[in-house]
This record gives structure tokens, C-alpha cells and sequence, in this order.
């Protein structure tokens, strides 16, 4: 392991990228990820790799279709609105299967919104923001040592299943700074034996999402649904703390469950058994742990978001009426104070069925 | 002994088209397709299909093929360019594709002086989604969205491309070409050989315009159709290398 540096979450997210074997990034300036292109301007041409400034958010995403087609480790990073724009290219490289990762540093939307953190893009982040039956991962790192540990993870699911990788933050995460240490890498890029690189000695090969034979665009999605099952199957995280004698249960992740875990230890101290859920992939999502907790002795569920409340659809999905789910949220770059959680903890706590949101 | 004057491509495969009686897109692929013959660069050609009639491009032509969303093609051929910089990428893009959706892709590819090349398959037309009015469609000219004729006052007026690329100084080679009869199919052939020799020597952003006749979406019979394309299409856009040609200085 190296030793701990303080740094800004955007530019130690883009070094993580670049000790993850990343070389190629293709991006758009939109405030709050801009440290992000700025680095990977500086520091990939030291590497040997390429930074292209695209045209659009639209064109980016296209160029790292491309750039996955050759197969490079490419990435690029945006924001909400410009997101928003990725979303035609995201749909083509999970039909195609092209690998690639995609940081998010979400900001206050709709429209132009804010450019205040905001977890308000779950929706798009993890159910398709896309046209067409896929699934994109999607990972909600609470720290910077956990984005940085999370890069080079995102580049192997990308690659080991051949899909698009989000990394779905906030601007909190961009922009403050923290003590971060990167470990000590090995780069593991599998042989691609599917990639358009010419075809020397060996017949030509297409990349391509069209399927216009509806039995074989059926098998196709089918062939997808199965890879989704298998990563779901795989690579679910989760963080669990304090479940074990919890008689009410938060739900957060990312920058929301950094002051959950404060609320947490706040109101145990005040004597009341309070235990968190974080999931750390957003997709796929912990449905399973999420439901055991519902079986157990805990009594209500409290979902806090920055949004008006979108992961907890998945929390009530997975909580299937079994216990009161309630929900505490702020948006438009409003961030939830410690203080307003927990007197939110005490009005479930006093009558967990009052206000339910199931 | 016989000697072969005339063969049909190695890149290019024997199969049936799906195109219509009287398509051009048959003579534009065959002038690909002797071009990467001719050059000796079949192994390292990589192909950028588009979205249009052209989109199944990778059917006809022998050689790594990527498929593009809509007018993206250059934006795609730039990531693939980038990553593998002594691959020769190519982009197949019709009007709709290059000239409206995916303008900004173009100018932005030819601004930067992407090396890249670019086979634009202008037709006036977009014909896979039925014949509704391109960028490029002449003013007067009738499509199911210009039932009336394309009337500039409020539908604008048809785009040259060639022209407008011609400005930028990452274009090396800008050229337009016409399929309607062989003369011009030979020169339209020197103008397609000429935009990948100009990646090869990395000059920098080429683009092969070609004339071509939709007679289907134009309900003309071929012959006609050929006729419309020497007699309206050339008067409006006119041919020659604009820029990066034989003799010129760039």
C-alpha cells in the first residue's frame, strides 16, 4: 500500500482510473466532475494515453463506444444534464456489450437544475435512463477511499461482462477533499477476442446493437437478462452496521449514509437501537439483505436520500409490506442535517405506522 | 492468354443486396471496396456503419465493421482512431445521418482534423425511414414531409456540406463526386482512393461526397433518376476537390 495523500474526490477518482489501467478518456466540461477531464488532461498523455475534449456530452459517449470497440480501458464523467445526453450511447454500448465506466458526480436537477450535490438521478442511474431492456451497474462509493477503491473494480465488471459501469456520486464526493491511500494495483485486462482492431488473419468482425429479426433481438435480450442475473448473482454489495439488536433500520448510500452512520452512533447514545443499511451497488441492488432484515425483529425502516425519494421504491419492493417504511429527504443541493434525520427517528420511533410509506 | 481488366473486389462479398433497383449505394460499396483493395489495407480497416439505408454496410463489405447510432459515426470512428492510431477508420454516412442528426459530429471530426476518412452518400432523401425531407432535399423537390416541395421559407435550404467542411482547417481532403454515369464514376473512384491514401499519409480529416439517386423514394425509374442526379443534383452541387487535390497546394 502507498501512503495516505489528501485529495479532492474528482481528481483521486481519476488517478484510481489511471493505476486501474485506464487510458483512454473522452469527456465534456460540466460543473461538478470538471476536475475529473481537467486531470485526465494532465496526467494521461504522462501514461501514454489519450484525453480528447468531445464536441458534446453525446459525442463523448460515442467516442468511448468507439474507443470500447478497439478495445481500450476507456472511461468519461459528466453530470446530470450532460448524463442525461449519455444515455443514447449507454443504451447502444449495453446492446452492443462494449465495456466501460462512467462517473456520475450528480448535481440538483430537473433541467438545469443546481450544482449542489443531489442523489436525485437514481432513477436514470439504475433503471435504465436508456431506451431498451439492459441494466447498467452502478455503484454509490460514501467516501473517496471507497470511489478510489471502487475504479478498478468498475473496470473489471465492465470487462468481465461486457457492460457499461456507472460510478454514481455526488458533488459532495467531487469536490471535497480527504485522506486517501491507492492500493497497490494489478491490472488484469482480459484478452478481448471480440474487438474490431482489423481483421489480420482472421475473418472480419461487427460490433453492432441491431438485431432487426425479432426472434433473434428475443434471444439477445434474453442472452442480456441472463448476464444481469449472473452479476446481480456476483457482485451485490452491501454494508451493514448495527442490525443486530436494531430496532429501526436506515437506509442511505453514498454522501446520505456518511451522516446516517453519524445519526446511527447519535442515537444510540441516546438510547435508541438504531442500525443501518448502505448499499454500495445501487445495481444490483440488495434486495436479499434488505428483505432478511424485514423478517427479523426490526420494527420500521427510515430511507434518507438526497431527492424527494427514489431509492426507496427499491427499499419497499424489498421490505414487501412486511415493516413501515418511512422516508426523510432533502434535494436541490440541500444536504439532510444530522439533528433533522434523527428527530425524524424519534417521530417513526414514537409510532412506526403513522406517516408509512408502504 | 486472358488478361483480368476488370474483377470484382476482394472486400467486396458476393452476396444479394437489400438495396433497391437502381440504389447507388451497389457502385458507392464496390468504390470502397476496390479502394481498400488497391491500397493493400484490408487487414487494418475498420469500418463505421451508420443509420440509414447504409446501415447493414457490414453485410457487402469484407472487413471490421462497428454500427453507430444515429450520426455519431465520426464520433465513433474518433474513439476507435485514437485507440488504435495505424488502423485505417472509415465512416459510411448518408444526408440525414451526416447532415442533420450528426452534424456536430462532423464539424467537430473535421475541425480537429480527425484522421479519419468519410464516404457521404448524399441523395437528397431519407430513404430506409420511407422518403421523408433530408438537409440536403432541393428546394422545390417533393418528400412526404414536404408534400408541397421543399419551400425555403419555411423549411430552409439544402446544406453543402463540402462547402461548409472546406473552411475548416482540419479538412485535408474535401471532394464531391457524382454516381450518375461511369465518367463520373471513375473520377468519383480517384476521389474515394484519393481520401484514404490522405489518412494513410496522416494529413488529417478527408471527406468523398457522393451524388447518388434514390429513384424508390423519388419515384423515378432508375434511368430517370440517374437523369436527376446529372441534371438537378450536380447544378446545385457542384463537383471537384475543394481542397487537399491533385495539384492544389494543401
Amino acid at each position: 500500500m502507498g501512503e495516505k495523500v489528501l485529495m479532492k474526490g474528482n481528481e483521486a477518482i481519476a488517478e484510481a482510473a489511471i493505476r486501474a489501467g485506464c487510458r483512454y478518456f473522452f469527456g465534456y466540461p460540466i460543473t461538478p466532475q470538471n476536475e475529473i477531464p481537467e486531470y485526465m488532461a494532465r496526467r494521461l498523455p504522462q501514461v501514454g494515453g489519450v484525453f480528447l475534449q468531445a464536441e458534446s456530452e453525446v459525442a463523448a459517449i460515442n467516442m468511448v463506444y468507439g474507443a470500447a470497440a478497439a478495445g481500450g480501458r476507456v472511461m468519461t464523467s459528466s453530470s446530470g444534464p450532460g448524463i442525461s445526453l449519455k444515455q443514447e450511447g449507454l443504451s447502444y454500448m449495453a446492446g452492443a456489450e462494449l465495456p466501460c465506466v462512467v462517473v456520475n458526480m450528480v448535481r440538483a436537477g430537473p433541467g438545469l437544475g443546481g450544482i449542489q450535490a443531489a442523489q436525485s438521478d437514481y432513477f436514470q442511474a439504475t433503471k435504465g435512463g436508456g431506451h431498451g431492456d439492459y441494466r447498467l451497474v452502478v455503484y454509490g462509493p460514501a467516501s473517496i477511499q471507497e470511489a478510489v477503491d471502487l475504479m478498478a473494480h468498475a473496470f473489471d465488471v465492465a470487462d468481465r461482462y461486457r457492460t457499461p459501469v456507472m460510478l454514481l456520486g455526488d458533488g459532495m464526493l467531487g469536490q471535497m477533499m480527504e485522506p486517501v491511500e491507492f492500493p497497490d494495483y494489478q491490472v488484469n485486462i482480459p484478452v478481448k477476442d471480440w474487438i474490431t482492431n482489423g481483421a489480420s488473419g482472421r475473418p472480419a468482425r461487427v460490433i453492432s446493437s441491431i438485431f432487426l429479426k425479432p426472434e433473434e433481438l428475443d434471444a439477445h435480450c434474453w442472452a442480456m437478462k441472463r448476464k444481469y442475473e449472473e452479476i446481480a448473482e456476483n457482485e451485490t454489495r452491501v454494508e451493514c452496521l448495527g442490525l443486530d439488536d436494531a430496532d429501526f433500520c436506515l437506509v442511505a448510500y453514498g454522501t446520505t449514509a456518511r451522516i446516517c452512520r453519524s445519526v446511527m452512533e447519535k442515537a444510540r447514545e441516546s438510547g435508541l437501537r438504531v442500525g443501518l443499511i448502505r448499499p454500495i451497488s445501487l445495481w444490483p441492488f440488495p434486495t436479499n439483505t434488505i428483505r432478511e432484515v424485514a423478517s427479523g425483529n426490526v420494527k420500521a425502516f427510515l430511507t434518507v436520500e438526497m431527492s424527494t425519494g427514489q431509492m426507496i421504491e427499491d427499499v419497499m419492493l424489498a421490505v414487501n409490506g412486511k415493516k413501515p417504511v418511512h422516508f426523510y429527504g432533502k434535494t436541490g443541493g440541500m444536504v439532510p442535517a444530522p439533528r433533522d434525520i434523527l428527530a425524524k427517528l424519534r417521530v417513526v420511533a414514537d409510532d412506526p405506522e403513522k406517516g408509512r410509506m408502504n | 492468354m486472358a488478361t483480368v481488366v476488370m474483377k470484382r473486389p476482394e472486400t467486396l462479398k458476393r452476396v444479394i443486396t437489400h438495396y433497391c433497383p437502381g440504389c447507388t449505394h451497389g457502385i458507392a460499396h464496390r468504390l470502397v471496396a476496390e479502394a481498400i483493395d488497391k491500397l493493400g489495407i484490408k487487414q487494418k480497416v475498420i469500418g463505421v456503419a451508420s443509420v440509414g439505408c447504409s446501415v447493414f454496410a457490414y453485410n457487402y463489405l469484407d472487413c471490421d465493421f462497428v454500427q453507430a447510432a444515429h450520426g455519431r459515426a465520426p464520433a465513433v470512428a474518433t474513439g476507435l482512431k485514437r485507440v488504435l492510431p495505424d488502423s485505417v477508420v472509415f465512416t459510411y454516412q448518408g444526408d440525414g445521418d451526416l447532415a442533420s442528426i450528426g452534424t456536430a459530429e462532423i464539424v467537430h471530426a473535421a475541425a480537429r482534423g480527425e484522421k479519419i476518412t468519410v464516404i457521404f452518400i448524399n441523395n437528397g432523401i431519407y430513404g430506409m425511414t420511407g422518403g421523408q425531407m433530408a438537409p440536403t432535399t432541393l428546394v422545390g423537390d417533393r418528400t412526404t414531409t414536404s408534400p408541397e416541395g421543399r419551400d425555403p421559407a419555411k423549411a430552409g435550404y439544402p446544406i453543402k456540406m463540402c462547402e461548409l467542411l472546406s473552411t475548416l482547417e482540419g479538412a485535408a481532403y474535401v471532394a464531391r463526386a457524382s454516381l450518375h454515369d461511369p465518367a463520373n464514376v471513375l473520377k468519383a473512384s480517384r476521389f474515394v482512393t484519393r481520401a484514404f491514401e490522405c489518412q494513410l499519409e496522416r494529413k488529417g480529416f478527408a471527406i468523398v461526397e457522393l451524388l447518388s439517386a434514390c429513384p424508390t423514394n423519388w419515384s423515378l425509374k432508375p434511368i430517370d433518376a440517374l437523369k436527376a442526379v446529372k441534371e438537378k443534383m450536380v447544378a446545385h452541387y457542384p463537383l471537384g476537390e475543394f481542397k487537399g487535390g491533385a495539384g492544389s497546394e494543401a
